[in-house]
């Protein structure tokens, strides 16, 4: 009798909270909508003065006003792919390790050793990668500090991705290659990565969204060199998040615009990089659970 | 009968003998190498926290608990403590970010688990989300600068809005996949009570899904806690302490890492250690805390 009542108090209860979770959800589409539009607006008077140049030219001068957003699109892409070759064996490995081989008891602290890497802020990475790594051991600020520094830290991505897709593979494929004599890695390689193939590029293809948009770490390490565009992993370079975090503090009103430019430009290039990599994971995912 | 026929079956079969050993010998290389790898995370994990244990512990803990008490000397080269201010900004940015992200965060994950399920617009949303999660800190930085600082100045709740923006798609992302677990009898036996949605949703599912609702946000603010890029554009700079949360340029402790790491002084680097212990400290606490709660709650259930 208590809940009858209850119910019948409730209705307009019921329809303004079902209103305001539609609002929260939709607040997501809002924020990427007014990134996208006020960035955008911001930007106009670089694209006004530097027109196609500004994805044409080397060159980027502050005092003569002259802003080439390609060296730093070339450090961004060149440092982001040094980060996949450290991140992507590794991840897989971590991933198949503790899917396939480890005992039950030890895949909670591996997985709890892949969130606390997760957790460790990208400025304390910055910092033991410059004062350490490119001090300590004379890699100095380059192209491969920054490209070995980002590809740890998207490792617990990849990795917890890779984890989920693996652990969809049926059991019964796997039993059915070991019935037919397989070893343990070749039932990985007839069952498991088959099975789990195009989730793990979408997972791939997430972390190179991430290390891309890795800002301070590669603020911090890079060497925040202008107009290089060299495939030397030695040189110092920059890349489009760092040269926005190193320079914004000393820029006058032009200069703004063009860092602005260059986060547009980056945000266009992660938006499309996670597009993709997310339609790779949904799809690969509802395969699964379709497989299931 | 077939696979008899089959010339390469045969083929292989014939060769799969002989060859055990050798088969065997590559699965167990196979399996070294991935324990190497497991090895390399390790790695560089103990490797950063020895260097910040060995380099920071010596700063943070001299005349405890000055450094993190006192204020930052506006002179970087001067040695000494202190990182209060920074802690104090820290701790407001992030608390500040938590009560935007995580209510908002809650709402839009209930809309698309109970509400909006597999509608298009939920699975638009949905979608968005995941590529929100992937939008770089330095955009949702600039974003905030553009359409907040500019307009009301420098604030603790700027940054507070910018790590909000962070926050928000992983908040629902991990509390929607909660949702998903909680079994759909339970919803069913409230409504056999008579119970409204909205109440089926706040008092069965919600509780239902609760420990890992609150672990999976814990794991958000500590990856906020730690953020940079956003408070760069919206917090500004201090070196006192700024209790105002909406007023007046504030400071955090990854923001003093940053300033203080390309110091060339000894001095300001040995800050920039401290002060990197204590935001670890805290953001590993954060997590171990997560950890905790989630087999507390599931044990107590």
């Amino acid at each position: 009798m208590r809940s009858v009542s209850l119910a019948a108090g409730r209705s307009k209860a019921d329809g303004t909270f079902r209103w305001l979770a539609t609002g929260a959800a939709a607040l997501v589409l809002v924020v990427l909508g007014l990134i996208a539009a006020t960035m955008t607006e911001k930007a106009l008077p670089v694209l006004a003065k530097m027109g196609s140049d500004f994805f044409g030219t080397t060159r980027w001068s502050a005092p003569d006003e002259v802003f080439g957003a390609l060296p730093f699109i070339w450090g961004t892409l060149f440092t982001a792919a040094m980060a996949l070759l450290v991140a992507v064996p590794v991840s897989l490995g971590v991933a198949l390790f503790v899917t396939q081989v480890a005992p039950p008891w030890l895949r909670r602290p591996l997985v709890m050793l892949v969130d606390l890497l997760a957790v460790v802020p990208s400025v304390v990475f910055g910092l033991w990668g410059l004062l350490v790594l490119s001090d300590g051991f004379e890699l100095g600020r380059s192209f491969l500090t920054a490209g070995i520094i980002l590809g740890i830290m998207i490792i617990p991505i990849i990795t917890s991705l890779a984890r989920e897709v693996i652990e969809t593979t049926p059991v019964g494929d796997k039993e059915a290659a070991y019935a037919l004599g397989a070893t343990r890695w070749e039932m990985i390689r007839a069952a498991v990565l088959p099975h789990s193939a195009g989730g793990l590029v979408g997972a791939v293809m997430l972390g190179l969204g991430r290390a891309m948009g890795e800002t301070i770490a590669a603020a911090l390490v890079i060497g925040s060199a202008l107009g290089q565009i060299t495939p030397d992993p030695m040189a110092s370079g920059n890349s489009l998040p760092a040269v926005i975090a190193n320079e914004w503090g000393e820029a006058g009103e032009l200069h703004k615009s063009a860092l602005v430019g260059l986060a547009v430009t980056l945000f266009l290039m992660t938006i499309a990089v996670n597009w993709i990599a997310t339609t790779i994971v949904q799809r690969s995912r509802r395969r699964a659970e379709g497989a299931r | 009968m077939t696979a008899a026929n089959d010339p390469t079956f045969m083929l292989e079969a014939s060769a799969l003998r002989p060859r055990r050993g050798l088969r065997t010998a590559r699965s167990a290389a196979m399996t070294g190498l991935m324990l190497l790898a497991v090895l390399a995370i390790a790695l560089p994990l103990l490797a950063i926290l020895w260097s910040l244990v060995s380099k920071g512990a010596a700063t943070a803990f001299a005349d405890f608990p000055a450094f993190f008490t006192s204020e930052i000397p506006v002179v970087s080269r001067r040695a000494g403590p202190g990182m209060g201010p920074a802690i104090l900004g820290t701790l407001m940015v992030t608390l500040g970010a938590t009560l935007i992200a995580v209510p908002l965060g809650l709402l839009g994950a209930i809309y698309l688990n109970e509400y909006g399920k597999q509608s298009r617009f939920a699975r638009t949303v949905r979608f968005m989300t995941v590529v929100m999660t992937g939008v770089p800190s330095v955009v949702t930085g600039l974003f905030i600068y553009l359409v907040w600082t500019l307009n009301f100045g420098y604030s603790a709740f700027g940054g507070a809005l910018a790590l909000a923006c962070l926050m928000l798609p992983i908040v629902i992302g991990s509390a929607e996949q909660m949702l998903r677990l909680v079994p759909e009898h339970l919803r069913e036996a409230a409504y056999a009570l008579g119970a409204t949605k909205s109440r089926v949703v706040l008092t069965v599912a919600l509780p239902a899904a609760l420990p890992g609702i609150v672990s999976g946000s814990l794991l958000a603010v500590a990856r906020a806690a730690g953020e940079t890029a956003p408070l760069l554009f919206a917090v500004g700079a201090a070196s006192a302490f700024n209790p105002s949360f909406f007023s007046g340029a504030n400071t955090a402790l990854s923001l003093q890492i940053f300033g203080n790491a390309t110091s060339s002084f000894a001095a300001a680097q040995d800050r920039a250690w401290g002060a990197a212990l204590t935001l670890v400290m805290l953001a590993f606490g954060l997590t171990l805390i997560a950890r905790f709660v989630t087999s507390r709650l599931t044990a107590i259930r």
